[in-house]
């Protein structure tokens, strides 16, 4: 068995635009969510949204590249070309190594409809364009990124809701672990244009606190409301450990534990026993207790009965450990496809500062989130195991474990 | 509009859409190795040519397309023929 370790991280967010600028955010508790007025000419209930603007990769990308790019696909590139870059892998390596991708995403929902739109109104599909298949896939991160980065290994999209980037990083994890590949970029990424959120928004999911952007999104607190949604894309570059000391690549941590489950319930509603049984497997994959864990990064997303039920499972898990806890999503917003990502990213930026980021707005714990150590102020804090949960639509649970080398 | 405008109007795509180096383009130039053309890239000439002139060129249409001077002769006789 190989041990598998982290050499590049990228991120691309409403709370930062790269590594540095996230950790920042980060350490200060800083919301990336505001109020986009669109959205209500629209009729979502809510137009709270994390802000991020797309980006012009002009100078960066060839034409033909960016044709066949959504935005989501556009902000992988970023996030990956920073990871890579702080991996120190170079286009000399990408084309002499087996170098694979995997990469979570759930939806193209803007590129399918401007698509069939033109399809529509113009009764023509020549007249869609070129790069409409290409950004209407659903693995148009991975068919992009395998491109412009000339991978070799192996190349397939994640799909599991709001797990999806945590499932990617442990199937990364998994193949190297087993000496199937040796370097996977894995990470998540996430529209954040309207169309993709209409039907989320549909189903009450949203906070309508919209008088208050900044304090909408209020994981654990009593008086959440709702989740705000947001995106971006962020990347990790995993590696065999040999491979990473035997190039002489920087080592961020070490995936030590991949946990997962399905609940085989409900298509929306969390499960103790399910988002347990994920805890429980990581752990166990790990081989550590709990008492080993030095911080959580929870999946909570502000909704009343998601966080009840993660609150529940980690308690459970847990017991009174009091294991420090925060959701970054009170920052961040849900950013769905990726956040299985992103929260690793910003965890290891955490244990690389030595610090756990704030619940910002957690003001009021409820009966479940009182029994849990909920940080809701920056604190100062040597890390050197973390564990990050995701949970999504369908049940599906992933929880991953790292360790500081 | 005139041939000069049609020309130029073609030009203002090319740089545009196609990202091509204005002094690259003379009448005489390949239209498709000048402007690196693939399969893709005849579809989003397609497009561009509906949404600038208004009506779909065929694929058949460019077989006899070699230089910009053919390129702009075919738009400029489809814009002036009678609908």
């Amino acid at each position: 068995m190989n041990r598998v370790v982290i050499t590049g991280i990228g991120v691309y967010s409403c709370i930062g635009q790269n590594v540095d600028e996230v950790r920042d955010s980060l350490f200060k508790g800083k919301s990336g969510i505001g109020f986009e007025a669109i959205r209500k000419e629209m009729g979502f209930r809510s137009a709270l949204t994390g802000i991020l603007p797309v980006p012009n990769l002009k100078d960066k990308l060839h034409r033909r590249f960016r044709n066949s790019m959504p935005e989501e696909a556009e902000y992988a590139f970023l996030a990956t070309d920073e990871a890579l870059k702080m991996a120190k892998i170079d286009d000399a390596f990408l084309d002499n190594n087996i170098v694979g991708i995997l990469y979570g995403n759930d939806s193209t929902a803007r590129a399918v409809i401007e698509g069939v739109d033109v399809m529509r109104q113009k009764k023509d599909t020549t007249l869609m364009g070129s790069g409409s298949i290409f950004q209407s896939m659903n693995s148009t991160i991975t068919m992009n990124l395998s491109t412009i980065f000339r991978l070799k290994g192996i190349n397939f999209t994640v799909s599991g809701a709001c797990a999806s980037g945590s499932h990617s990083i442990g199937m990364g994890y998994f193949l190297i672990k087993h000496g199937m590949q040796e370097t996977v970029i894995c990470g998540g990424g996430q529209e954040v244009n309207p169309y993709s959120m209409g039907a989320f928004d549909g189903i009450s999911a949203f906070s309508v606190r919209e008088n208050e952007p900044t304090k909408a999104s209020r994981p654990f607190d009593k008086n959440r409301d709702g989740l705000v949604p947001s995106g971006g894309a962020a990347t990790v570059i995993l590696e065999s450990y040999e491979n990473a000391v035997k190039r002489g690549a920087p080592i961020l941590g070490e995936v030590i534990g991949y946990g997962f489950s399905s609940n085989g319930g409900h298509i929306s509603q969390p499960s103790v026993e399910g988002s347990a049984r994920s805890l429980k497997m990581s752990l166990k994959d790990a081989a550590i207790s709990v008492k080993d864990v030095d911080y959580i990064n929870a999946h909570a997303t502000s909704t009343p009965i998601g966080d009840m039920f993660e609150a529940r499972a980690i308690h459970e898990v847990f017991g009174d450990a009091k294991c420090p806890v925060t959701s970054t999503k009170s920052m961040t917003g849900h950013e769905c496809w990726m956040a299985g990502a992103s929260e690793i990213v910003y965890s290891l930026l955490m244990m690389q500062n030595s610090f756990v980021a704030p619940n910002i707005n957690f003001e009021t714990p409820d009966e479940d989130s009182a029994k849990l150590n909920i940080v809701s102020k920056t604190i100062e804090k040597n890390i050197d195991v973390f564990l990050s949960n995701s949970f999504g639509f369908g049940g599906t649970n992933s929880s991953l474990i790292v360790k500081k080398i | 509009m005139s041939n000069q405008e049609i020309i130029e109007k073609i030009n203002g795509f090319l740089v545009d859409e196609f990202e091509a180096d204005i002094s690259l383009i003379t009448p005489e130039a390949s239209l498709k190795e000048t402007l690196d053309l693939d399969s893709l890239d005849f579809v989003d000439l397609v497009v561009v040519i509906e949404n600038n002139f208004g009506f779909k060129a065929k694929g058949e249409d460019f077989v006899n397309i070699k230089t910009f001077h053919d390129f702009y002769d075919y738009i400029i006789q489809k814009v002036n023929q009678p609908a």
